[in-house]
């Protein structure tokens, strides 16, 4: 039978193609160009290079916030990776322990804070740390550690971790969820195997399980990756478009918002906030590189 | 390990990712005097008020604002999932050599976030003077949604008996009567998961609400609790009232959806 072009096939993808392509490729592209641009007083743009770039990374008036803004996401990732990947992983290996009950009512509930929106969970936790309330002093109190109780979002020195700690306890369900689906995803008999040879359970995770879910952990270390270069809703909620106190909470995202738009005295700028849309991107496309690099050897080591 | 600690542990995170929430939730329904008494009681005879509740909702848009949210979420997701469904079918169905990159094209949206489009997004909805209205937002979400959908429902629709379509086809049925009465109905489990999976994002949105459509009559409810937060700070009541109208949508979707969200995440629908 002779199959003639299927018209069909052009408009169930019209649609998709389209808004997809209008709404997301191209604006994402358009503002790969605009970052070449300049706007002079006018606001008028002309085709200025690499200019906005060599501003971006070696004028001090810019270059001091973008790099503490790139510091501080540099940081804000190594929380999730230092504390919210392996409380993740050790809270998924409990779950998936044979036999345990009340293991789906477990993992409905620490699932919950990821849904919420970011608003709502920075505010939360904004008024159980202000000493005004002081649920959390008097939390502390309860084990004997009142004293040690702080404003600590209020701190320049603590204010990024708390804040990466806060968007920690909101997303840990996403890295528990997909390791525990890896963990289950185990085959049985190989488990069994190694129980038969009197392999510990300490042993028979170090060394069998967790091997079996490096691309979990490799899939989930891009999500956080790629999240936390992209976040915004927290800072911004928390503690405004500045970011404060003095900047010390700066992210790529927040100031990349005041790039662009501007706040209070800073005049907001297309074409120097498409620059640093386009250095998020790439450092983005850099992680995701890195990890198609990284799988893609160790698909090949395991053929 | 014992099964004890184990529990134990489990039960202490859990109390952990809880109580912030629980927290809010009662104190909400407490008089301002309670609230600052003795924050982590339940509310009683004595305390029980919803003042806050009375506060917000006279003062504030909420209403307006819930509505905004709602009508942005499922006219997103209705697009969503009907042109991500049809766009999926076409390029498992079809096999066109061009297929290969599109899937490429659209893998792409995946790994890239649609916020660093934003300078180019805002003036072109400036452009089509779209700014400040509700289809600029239900466009960006869609677009943003899309790639994701594609790929979960390729997936499912590949799983689908090729019997089933060649056997309507020898009866001459036409390739949009198999696709809408055929194969719509049978992907309807898949079809759930994406679209728990795109409401949450959607739904809690900060930055184009923002961006795009910041206006009164426009802002959806995150963006809404955002603003009222920032005015109403020192009004214990108004603040932990609008924060549980935000919180509360969100619960009685999870409620209702949670099955199927645990069953997508689990079952690698992300992957």
């Amino acid at each position: 039978m002779k199959r003639y072009f299927p018209w069909q096939a052009i408009v169930f993808l019209l649609p998709a193609l389209l808004i997809y392509s209008a709404f997301s490729a191209l604006p994402l592209l358009d503002t790969l160009r605009l970052g070449l641009y300049a706007t002079d007083e006018t606001g008028a743009q002309h085709f200025a290079g690499l200019a906005n770039y060599k501003l971006l990374m070696f004028d001090p008036q810019w270059s001091d916030a973008f790099w503490n803004a790139m510091w501080n996401n540099l940081k804000f990732f190594g929380m999730h990776m230092l504390v919210q990947n392996p409380v993740g992983l050790l809270l998924a290996t409990l779950l998936s322990v044979r036999g345990l009950k009340g293991a789906r009512t477990y993992r409905t509930l620490i699932f919950l804070p990821t849904l919420l929106s970011v608003v709502i969970v920075g505010f939360i936790w904004q008024l159980i740390l202000s000493p005004l309330w002081g649920v959390g002093e008097r939390l502390m109190g309860y084990v004997g550690l009142a004293d040690h109780f702080q404003p600590w979002l209020g701190e320049e020195g603590s204010a990024l971790i708390t804040l990466s700690l806060i968007s920690v306890w909101q997303f840990i369900g996403v890295p528990l969820m997909l390791i525990y689906a890896a963990l289950l995803a185990v085959p049985e008999e190989i488990v069994d195997a190694a129980v038969v040879e009197g392999a510990s359970a300490w042993r028979i995770f170090w060394e069998i399980k967790l091997p079996l879910i490096y691309p979990t952990l490799g899939l989930v270390t891009i999500l956080t990756f790629v999240g936390n270069f992209n976040a915004f809703d927290l800072i911004y909620s928390v503690k405004g478009a500045l970011a404060g106190p003095n900047y010390s909470t700066d992210i790529l995202g927040s100031y990349f918002y005041r790039t662009f738009f501007g706040y209070q005295s800073q005049i907001g700028s297309p074409t120097m906030g498409a620059a640093v849309a386009t250095m998020m991107f790439l450092v983005i496309l850099c992680g995701v590189a890195v990890y198609f690099y990284a799988i893609q050897r160790k698909l090949q080591r395991y053929e | 390990m014992s099964t004890g600690l184990l529990h134990l542990t489990l039960l202490a995170y859990t109390v952990l990712a809880l109580f912030p929430i629980v927290l809010v939730l009662i104190n909400s329904l407490k008089a301002r005097d309670a609230i600052f008494d003795d924050p982590l009681a339940f509310s009683n005879a004595e305390t029980l008020s919803l003042i806050g509740y009375e506060k917000v909702l006279a003062k504030a848009n909420v209403l307006l604002y819930f509505g905004n949210s709602f009508t942005v979420t499922l006219i997103s997701l209705g697009c969503i999932v009907l042109f991500g469904a049809m766009a999926a079918w076409a390029l498992t169905e079809y096999k066109l050599r061009i297929n290969r990159w599109l899937m490429l094209y659209l893998a792409f949206g995946i790994m890239v976030p649609i916020r660093l489009g934003t300078v180019s997004i805002l003036s072109l909805m400036v452009k089509l003077e779209l700014v400040n209205t509700l289809m600029a937002l239900v466009l960006v979400y869609t677009a943003q949604g899309l790639p994701l959908a594609v790929m979960i429902l390729s997936e499912f629709i590949q799983q689908i008996p090729k019997e089933l379509k060649e056997a309507a086809r020898c009866d001459g049925v036409g390739e949009f009567r198999i696709f809408f009465q055929i194969i719509l109905p049978l992907i309807r489990p898949a079809v759930a998961t994406v679209a728990v999976f795109t409401m949450i994002p959607v739904w809690n949105d900060l930055w184009f609400p923002l961006i795009l459509a910041p206006s009164d009559q426009t802002q959806t409810i995150t963006l809404g609790v955002q603003q009222f937060l920032g005015q109403f700070v020192t009004d214990w009541n108004a603040v932990l009232a609008a924060l549980s109208l935000a919180v509360l949508p969100v619960l009685a979707l999870y409620v209702v959806f949670s099955k199927q969200l645990i069953k997508g995440l689990t079952s690698g629908a992300v992957k």
